[in-house]
């Protein structure tokens, strides 16, 4: 009897799984297959951006009917931070005719890479990723604006000589920097060390291993007995509360503790309480609701009970990366049919969009965000950008801006970025030349 | 009725040991092997063949492989990822320090390496049992993990510390890397996987497959039987992680086709081997497939196979599911049916045997 049943269930089973696999339907809609985490031990940090990009692009739908009449059938793919569910999620978004894939891990992107140009589906991965990515002539098929990790620790550092008063006063200093002991947490180390003798201060390291996220007690002693000035957070998930926590324990100055754009959760800051504040984090985006994108959302998608996210929780800085996100991602859609003259475009038409990508101070207003965030503009040579970033502080209860736009210093980043494309192409033997187009922008 | 041996007589010691001592198991495993072989590449969509064919392929040589130790042996480890990683970037350095050896060959020979690592962290389990030594194994999961984060000769310096697969070709047909076509990975996956559990299986029917055994029953008693316990568990190790190894470097140079240091062979991976070795059954080759089987096909079906079929599931539910129901089939085939799978398998075969008669 047990036998029977289990045979019908793994029957049933297998005929759903080769069902899986049936086309969509293709009316006039343009796909997009969105990796998410919303479960796994990344999920704070996933959730919020999820939230994001989905309600965008449900508000476009509701609001224009989607991009230029053309609806975007948005669908998500839980990944769980995993690699192997997210090869999976490419399969998936390829089966579908995803226009693009955003991979959200930079392990999913380094799998996903090598297929891209096989597969003809663009892979934007926002400030994440492979830095040698924003090599276009080496990259073709990636995409990663507006800044890379490498542009952060030049920011960074900028920020600071801001701080004491020009870059002169750094010799002599002590930074710090946590980082996540992980390949992405590694990334600003080679910049950092390169301006550290430069500049005639002195770096220190202190790697937190995944495992060991949430217990930092040794490592902010430690801090303390290397008189650290400054300490910057090179985090992700569950290490940035526990940074913030421990400085508040061991009362390093908050406002002297710097995150990069991911440590800039308002989740990372608000556990912390009234220790939290004056903490500061990296953004190249506003954080609020006060701008009419934004009001869209709330009035054509939550108003509406279509959003997933907590009302409150709209505008938050994670939740407004995610509207930024699918704001460049449908600008180049945009692009991609105005190219071609389509109006479902495919993945290699969005490729063509992206190269051209040109959201300038103008732009951002029309698209109902003024100020919202720096242009943007990418060619086909240059898939980055590069683009200015400022840093935000946290006052208690939600983020504010605390400083200008600062450019990363694009004449020391690009040569090392080509350099490793260059590695990048011999290492991978058979690597091909490009031998897509170039669109000129219009 | 159809499932019956009257008839078959076994006239040599050879035939009765046979491991499939039937003609209808043996029909039927050279239908299953023409199915993989011919039927699945010429039908399958690409995507069965990749989200769920090629890693439950490479999986699966890693829970033979702790099934051996685990089933066969009795020593627990949750070190299985680590040494899997230990095969993944063996074959990564040795593919890039002699480019022009086949490939193949190279995934076979990581497996050596792994062998080497695993009976070093073997050795304490002369000493220590059951939870202790899961425990010691757990070191050799941390330890390793760190290793592989920490030591840029093992990814060749690569600034994102990540290993890529580059394009190997085996008579002028690629195999690895990007360009490789999905039916040639999956065909020579297959193959690994068909020769290797050729050879587990006949490694654990003969003698030194008894004699591990009987280390699991009873070490004394093994011991007193003169069986030498420092060489059946240094070797159930080494065998172990050679297995696990070949299944590393499938892992990542077949399927995924890149990694990134130290996220890939995590605990969690490990936990996930020894689930699929407890559901398909300790102890059994044909478990160790049905239990990678259910743990690769479950999150797929149920994200992917659901939503096609009309049942409206988000991603995030499915995944919740997921956990939800190996943790509870888990505690209940441990609690119910330690032979968990496999066990199943057998009593449907037993009935059918005896059928139309209840015994």
């Amino acid at each position: 009897m047990k036998t029977t049943r289990l045979a019908l269930g793994l029957g049933l089973g297998l005929v759903a799984g080769f069902a899986a696999v049936s086309p969509v339907g293709a009316q006039e809609s343009i796909n997009f297959v969105h990796n998410t985490y919303r479960t796994g031990a990344f999920s704070g940090s996933g959730i919020p951006v999820a939230d994001g990009v989905r309600d965008y692009f449900t508000m476009l739908n509701n609001r224009d009917g989607g991009i230029s009449g053309v609806r975007i059938n948005f669908e998500e793919c839980e990944t769980q931070y995993d690699t192997r569910r997210s090869v999976e999620c490419w399969e998936q978004a390829k089966a579908k005719n995803s226009v693009v894939y955003v991979p959200w891990s930079t392990g999913a992107a380094l799998a996903t890479i090598p297929r891209a140009h096989i597969d003809k589906m663009p892979i934007f991965s926002m400030a994440y990723g492979l830095s040698a990515a924003a090599v276009g002539g080496t990259f073709p098929w990636v995409f990663n604006p507006p800044l890379t990790y490498w542009d952060g620790a030049s920011v960074w550092i900028q920020y600071i000589a801001q701080r004491e008063g020009g870059l002169a006063n750094l010799r002599g200093k002590t930074v710090g920097l946590i980082l996540l002991d992980a390949p992405f947490g590694r990334e600003p180390i080679p910049v950092l060390e390169a301006l550290a003798r430069e500049h005639g201060f002195t770096l220190k390291t202190y790697p937190i291993p995944p495992a060991e996220m949430q217990n930092q007690s040794s490592t902010w002693l430690a801090i303390r007995r290397d008189r650290t000035d400054w300490v910057l957070v090179q985090g992700w998930g569950a290490m940035n509360p526990t940074a913030v926590r421990e400085a508040g324990r061991t009362g390093f100055p908050r406002d002297k503790v710097i995150g990069i754009w991911w440590a800039g959760g308002d989740d990372d800051a608000r556990p912390a309480g009234p220790d939290a504040r004056g903490y500061l984090a990296l953004s190249w985006h506003q954080v609020g609701t006060n701008f009419p994108v934004i009001q869209d959302i709330l009035r054509h998608v939550v108003d509406r009970g279509q959003s997933n996210s907590a009302r409150e929780k709209i505008g938050e800085n994670l939740y407004n990366r995610g509207v930024y996100q699918g704001m460049l991602i449908a600008e180049a859609i945009r692009n991609a049919q105005r190219l071609t003259g389509k109006r479902v475009v495919t993945g290699e038409d969005v490729r063509r969009g992206f190269e051209v990508l040109n959201i300038s101070a103008a732009r951002w207003t029309e698209l109902g965000a003024p100020d919202f965030a720096a242009p943007v503009a990418l060619t086909c040579a240059d898939h980055n950008g590069h683009h200015a970033a400022f840093v935000i502080q946290w006052d208690g209860t939600k983020w504010n801006r605390a400083s200008d736009w600062i450019r990363p210093d694009r004449a020391r980043i690009r040569p090392m970025l080509e350099e490793a494309a260059r590695a990048y192409a011999t290492s991978n033997a058979g690597w091909p030349a490009r031998s897509e187009t170039c669109d000129q922008p219009s | 009725m159809f499932y019956r041996e009257a008839g078959q007589y076994k006239t040599t010691y050879q035939s009765d040991m046979a491991i499939f001592p039937l003609r209808q198991d043996r029909i039927g495993i050279i239908i299953i092997l023409a199915l993989a072989y011919v039927a699945v590449p010429l039908m399958a969509s690409d995507f069965i063949l990749k989200t769920i064919m090629l890693p439950f392929l490479a999986l699966v040589l890693a829970v033979v492989g702790l099934n051996i130790l685990t089933g066969y042996t009795g020593l627990i480890s949750l070190g299985t990822a680590a040494f899997m990683g230990v095969g993944a970037y063996a074959c990564y350095k040795l593919t890039t320090i002699f480019p022009d050896v086949n490939i193949l060959i190279w995934i076979l020979v990581s497996g050596f390496f792994s062998a080497a690592i695993g009976v070093v962290f073997g050795l304490p389990s002369l000493r220590i049992k059951g939870l202790y030594l899961a425990v010691a194994t757990l070191a050799a999961q941390f330890f390793l993990q760190w290793a592989f984060v920490r030591i840029p000769w093992l990814y060749n310096y690569n600034p994102s510390g990540a290993i890529e697969v580059p394009l190997r070709t085996v008579f002028g047909v690629p195999v690895t890397g990007p360009t490789a076509a999905i039916e040639v990975k999956y065909l020579i996956a297959l193959t690994f996987v068909v020769v290797l559990t050729w050879v587990a299986s006949n490694i654990v029917h003969g003698r030194i497959g008894r004699s591990w055994m009987a280390v699991r029953d009873m070490d004394i008693a093994a011991q007193l039987m003169g069986i030498k316990l420092l060489e059946a568990k240094l070797l159930a190790f080494a065998v172990s992680s050679f297995y696990c190894g070949v299944s590393g470097a499938l892992f990542v140079f077949i399927y995924l086709g890149g990694a990134e240091a130290g996220t890939e062979f995590g605990i969690r991976l490990s936990f996930i081997i020894l689930f699929a070795v407890i559901i398909g059954g300790l102890g059994s080759m044909i478990g160790s497939f049905f239990g990678a089987g259910f743990i690769v096909a479950l999150p797929t079906i149920l994200k992917f196979g659901l939503p096609a079929i009309g049942i409206a599931i988000t991603g995030a539910i499915a995944e919740k599911i997921v956990v939800m129901v190996i943790g509870a089939l888990t505690i209940y085939l441990l609690i119910v049916e330690p032979h968990g799978l496999a066990r199943l398998w057998q009593i449907a075969k037993q009935k059918l045997r005896v059928w139309p008669f209840p015994y």
